[in-house]
C-alpha cells in the first residue's frame, strides 16, 4: 500500500517539477545573458548541444503554455498588431510576442536566442528562425533530414540511398559542430557527447516501452493529458541523468498499475487514439468531454511526431557517435514526418494492438504540417478498418476559432454512435 | 517523345491574336495541351510549385507539367482536405480528381507544410507513383550540392520506370540545352518588362510564361522565338504609369484579372510569378548533368519565400529586384493561407518601410472575380506616389 502511494501520481508529480525547474533555470539564463540555443521537438539536437552546455530553450512549449495559462490570445493579439496574418501559425506569433516583451513569459523569461537549431520536420521552423535571425540577429542552422519519399516505401537502413542520406547528415553535424565551438568557445568532447547519448538510449527504450504498456486495459495513462507531460519530459531533457530517472521512474509506475489492474479512469468504456495536435485553449475540458462519457485516449500520434520519433525507441551505438547519431536523427525525424503525412499506416495496425473503439481526428488552423492531409486520411482509414471516427477542427492556441459548443454536440454525437454500435456487437449484429 | 505539336495555333497569327490564344489556352481548365499529349502516346510527370528539374523528365520524353492550380470549383477536392488551406491545393487535385488532367507520375516538394502533405494525399488517391522531392533546406551546407545530385539520380531511376526507357548522359545534355535557351528567351521577355513596360503588360508577359508550363519547351522556344521581336517592334505608347514589382506570385497564381487589374494601374517591371520557371539564372553547366542541374538549383539561383538560403536574405533580394528594375514602389502580396507568403510580407513590408520605399499591400486567392475595391485603392495608391 505504502508502495503504491509512492508510485501513483508520481510521473505527473515529478514531471511539473520538471518542468518548473526547467523553466526557472531558463530564467537564470535570461538574467545572467548566457547563450542560449533555440530548437524545436522534432529533431532538438540536444545530443550535440548539451555537449557545449547551451541550455536548450524549445518555443513550442512556451507557446503552448501560454494556450494552456489561458493568456495566448494577449500574444497573438500583439503580434498580429506587428503585421502578422490571423493565418499563420499560433506557436510563431506567441513567440514572436514574446520576443517583443523581451522575453516576458507566464512561467518566467526566456532567454534570447544565441543560436537557433532546426530541422526540416516542419517548414514553419524555418520562416520561425528567419524571424529571429531578423530580431536578433541569431545564427540559424537546419538539419536537413530527407523523409521518406513515397508513403509506406522509406529508404532502409544499408541501402544506397539510406547511405546516400546519412552522409549528408554527418556532414551537417560536422558543420552544426563547428558553429557551436565558435559561438561557445567550447571544444567539442566526444565522450561527452557518448556519456549523453547514453542517456538517451535509456530514455528512448523507455519511452517506447511505456506508449507499449498502455495496450493494458484498463489503459494506464491518457495519452493526450498525461502524455503532454510525458513528452514534454522526453524533450527538454532529452540525454540528461534527470530525464533517465524520471522514465526509468515511470516505467516502474506504469508496470505496477498494469500488474494491478488500475486505470486511468475508473470506468473505462472507450478506447480512442487522438490524431493531430491538442486543443491547448480548453485543454483540460477538451479532455472532459471525451472522459465524461468513458472515453479515453490510449495512443495518440502526437507522442511520435512531438517527440522527433522517440516511440521507436532507437538505440544509439555509442562506438560510432556521430555516424549513429545521424542514422537515429535519419530514422526518427523521418518517422515523425511520416507519423503526420501517413498515420493511417501504423494506426490500422494499432487498431487491434491496442483495442481501439474510436479513433478522433483533430486538425488544426495553425500547423498545417499535421493538418493538411487529415480529412484524406481519415477516409483511407475507413477504407481500411472498420473503425468509427471523429473529425473536429479548431487550434492549439488560438480560442477565436475554438467553438466549444458546436465541439461538444460532435463528440456527444461520436459517443452516441459508439454506443449504439456496442449494443449492436452485443447482440452480434456487428 | 510524342512529335505532334500540342499548341501550334498561333502560328502565321498577329502579335494580338497570338496573345489571345495564349491567354484562352492557360485559362482553359480541361487542359486541352496535356490531352493532346497524352492522345499521341506521351506521358505526363505532373510537378507541383515552386521549383522541378524538368529537364530530367523531359530526357526520358514525358512531358513536365507544372500544377500550379486551375479556376475549377473543388467538387471532389475538399473532402479531402481540411478547411484552412490555400486554394491552390485544392484546385490542383481537383484537376486530377475531376479526370480534367491525367498522369504518370505526381511529385510535390516540401516547399511549405500543406505542399509536402500533398504527395501522401494524390498517393491516397492514385496508384502511379506519388512522390516527394526533397530539394535541400539546408543549400549553406558543403554536402548539399553532391546530395541533390544523388536525389536527381533518385528521380531519374524513378522516371526511367515509368517513360520505360534509359535517360543517358546525351540526352539529359540535349535537354539541358532546350531549356537552357527557355530561361534565357524569358530572360529576354523579362528584360523587354523592366526596360519598355509599355510594350508588354504584366497579364501579356505572364500568359508568354504560364504557357510554358502546359505545353514541350521546344514549342514554348518557338513560340518566344517568334513573340519577342514582334513585342520589341510593337507600336505602344509609353504612358504615365509608376513602375512596380509584384511580388507573392511564387506558387498560388494571382487571376488574370487581378494582374489586369495592377496593369491598368502600374508597369509591372519585376515579379516572382511563376519564379519556377526562370529559378536558375544562367546556364546550366552539362559536363555532368545531374551536377550541373544540382549546382544551378543551389548556387545559380533566384529567390522566394520558400527557401531559406544565408546567402539570399529574401528581403535584401526584394529590394535588389527594385532597384535593379528602377521601381518606384512594389505590391506585396500573399495568397489566402499561403504561410510562407503571408510571414514573408511582414518582413518585406518592414523593409520597404525602413528603406522609405512605397507598397501596396494585399493578399489573393486563385479563384477571386471580383476586383473593384482593389482597382479603387490600387488606383488612391499610385494617385499618391504621383502626387505626393
Amino acid at each position: 500500500m505504502n508502495d503504491a502511494k509512492n508510485i501513483l501520481g508520481r510521473g505527473n508529480r515529478d514531471g511539473a517539477k520538471l518542468f518548473r525547474d526547467w523553466f526557472s533555470e531558463l530564467s537564470k539564463s535570461a538574467e545572467t545573458g548566457n547563450p542560449a540555443a533555440y530548437v524545436f521537438v522534432m529533431g532538438s539536437m540536444a545530443e550535440i548541444l548539451r555537449v557545449f552546455d547551451l541550455p536548450m530553450v524549445f518555443p513550442e512549449i512556451n507557446s503552448l503554455q501560454t494556450a494552456v495559462r489561458h493568456v495566448s490570445d494577449d500574444y497573438l493579439n500583439e503580434a498580429e498588431d506587428y503585421g502578422y496574418s490571423p493565418d499563420i501559425c499560433g506557436y510563431v506569433k506567441a513567440d514572436v510576442a514574446m520576443q517583443l516583451r523581451g522575453g516576458e513569459h507566464p512561467m518566467g523569461r526566456i532567454p534570447k536566442p544565441s543560436i537557433a537549431v532546426l530541422t526540416n520536420a516542419c517548414n514553419t521552423y524555418l520562416k520561425w528562425g528567419e524571424i529571429w535571425e531578423r530580431m536578433h540577429g541569431t545564427p540559424m542552422f537546419t538539419i536537413d533530414v530527407p523523409a521518406t519519399r513515397q508513403a509506406g516505401n522509406p529508404s532502409m537502413p544499408g541501402s544506397e540511398q539510406f547511405e546516400r542520406e546519412k552522409k549528408y547528415i554527418v556532414a551537417q553535424l560536422e558543420e552544426l559542430i563547428e558553429l557551436c565551438e565558435k559561438i561557445t568557445g567550447i571544444k567539442f568532447d566526444i565522450d561527452k557527447l557518448r556519456e549523453i547519448m547514453n542517456n538517451a538510449n535509456k530514455m528512448s527504450s523507455c519511452f517506447k516501452r511505456i506508449l507499449d504498456l498502455n495496450k493494458s486495459k484498463p489503459s494506464l495513462f491518457n495519452a493526450l493529458t498525461d502524455g503532454t507531460i510525458y513528452l514534454g519530459v522526453a524533450n527538454t531533457f532529452r540525454g540528461t541523468p534527470e530525464g533517465v530517472k524520471y522514465f526509468n521512474d515511470l516505467v516502474e509506475e506504469l508496470e505496477y498499475m498494469s500488474e494491478n489492474g488500475i486505470g486511468t479512469l475508473t470506468d473505462e468504456k472507450y478506447r480512442l487514439s487522438f490524431i493531430g495536435v491538442p486543443c491547448y485553449p480548453i485543454f483540460r475540458r477538451f479532455n472532459e468531454m471525451f472522459t465524461e462519457w468513458g472515453g479515453t485516449f490510449v495512443t495518440s500520434t502526437y507522442l511520435w511526431f512531438a517527440t522527433g520519433g522517440a516511440n521507436l525507441g532507437s538505440v544509439y551505438d555509442l562506438k560510432n557517435p556521430i555516424e549513429s547519431l545521424a542514422q537515429g536523427i535519419l530514422i526518427s525525424v523521418r518517422d515523425a514526418m511520416d507519423s503526420m503525412f501517413n498515420p493511417e499506416i501504423p494506426m490500422a495496425k494499432m487498431i487491434d494492438d491496442f483495442s481501439l473503439d474510436g479513433v478522433v481526428y483533430h486538425p488544426i488552423k495553425s500547423c498545417r504540417t499535421v493538418s493538411t492531409g487529415l480529412a484524406d486520411n481519415r477516409r483511407a482509414l475507413m477504407e481500411m478498418k472498420d473503425i468509427q471516427t471523429l473529425f473536429i477542427e479548431s487550434d492549439m492556441m488560438d480560442k477565436r476559432v475554438v467553438a466549444e459548443a458546436q465541439m461538444k454536440n460532435r463528440i456527444d454525437a461520436f459517443f452516441e454512435g459508439l454506443a449504439s454500435r456496442k449494443s449492436r456487437e452485443a447482440v452480434g449484429e456487428v | 517523345m510524342s512529335s505532334s505539336l500540342v499548341f501550334d495555333e498561333w502560328k502565321n497569327q498577329s502579335l494580338e491574336e497570338i496573345l489571345w490564344l495564349c491567354q484562352e489556352m492557360v485559362e482553359d481548365t480541361e487542359m486541352p495541351t496535356a490531352k493532346k499529349w497524352r492522345k499521341n502516346g506521351g506521358k505526363i510527370l505532373g510537378h507541383f510549385q515552386v521549383y522541378f528539374p524538368e529537364e530530367i523528365a523531359h530526357a526520358a520524353g514525358m512531358l513536365p507539367l507544372k500544377i500550379c492550380g486551375s479556376s475549377v470549383e473543388c467538387r471532389h477536392a475538399d473532402s479531402r482536405f481540411g478547411s484552412y488551406l490555400c486554394s491552390i491545393l485544392k484546385t490542383s487535385l481537383e484537376q486530377v480528381l475531376s479526370e480534367r488532367l491525367e498522369l504518370d507520375m505526381f511529385v510535390t516538394h516540401p516547399i511549405c507544410d500543406a505542399a509536402r502533405n500533398l504527395g501522401s494525399v494524390w498517393g491516397r488517391n492514385f496508384e502511379y507513383p506519388c512522390q516527394i522531392l526533397y530539394l535541400p533546406q539546408n543549400p549553406n551546407s558543403k554536402y548539399s550540392v553532391q546530395y541533390l545530385r544523388d536525389e536527381y539520380e533518385r528521380l531519374k531511376e524513378t522516371i526511367e520506370k515509368i517513360a520505360g526507357t534509359t535517360i543517358s548522359d546525351d540526352d539529359l545534355k540535349y535537354s539541358i540545352s532546350v531549356f537552357n535557351k527557355n530561361r534565357f528567351l524569358l530572360r529576354k521577355l523579362y528584360d523587354i518588362k523592366r526596360q519598355s513596360p509599355w510594350l508588354v503588360s504584366i497579364n501579356e508577359a505572364y500568359v508568354l510564361t504560364r504557357i510554358g508550363c502546359m505545353i514541350p519547351r521546344e514549342e514554348h522556344n518557338e513560340l518566344l522565338e517568334t513573340v519577342l521581336p514582334m513585342l520589341d517592334n510593337r507600336k505602344a505608347k509609353k504612358q504615365d504609369k509608376i513602375k512596380v514589382v509584384f511580388e507573392g506570385g511564387f506558387c498560388e497564381q494571382p487571376p488574370l484579372d487581378m494582374l489586369r487589374t495592377i496593369g491598368r494601374s502600374c508597369y509591372v517591371v519585376d515579379d516572382d510569378l511563376l519564379i519556377g520557371l526562370r529559378w536558375i539564372l544562367d546556364d546550366v553547366n552539362d559536363s555532368d548533368p545531374l551536377k550541373g542541374l544540382a549546382d544551378a538549383y543551389i548556387n545559380k539561383s533566384s529567390y522566394s519565400p520558400v527557401q531559406h538560403d544565408l546567402r539570399k536574405l529574401k528581403e535584401d533580394m526584394l529590394m535588389e529586384r527594385i532597384n535593379s528594375s528602377n521601381a518606384e514602389a512594389a505590391i506585396i502580396t500573399a495568397a489566402k493561407m499561403c504561410e510562407p507568403g503571408l510571414e514573408e510580407q511582414v518582413t518585406y513590408t518592414h523593409t520597404l518601410d525602413e528603406a522609405d520605399i512605397p507598397y501596396f499591400m494585399s493578399e489573393f486567392e486563385e479563384n477571386m472575380t471580383s476586383f473593384d475595391h482593389l482597382e479603387i485603392q490600387l488606383e488612391t495608391f499610385v494617385e499618391n506616389i504621383i502626387f505626393d
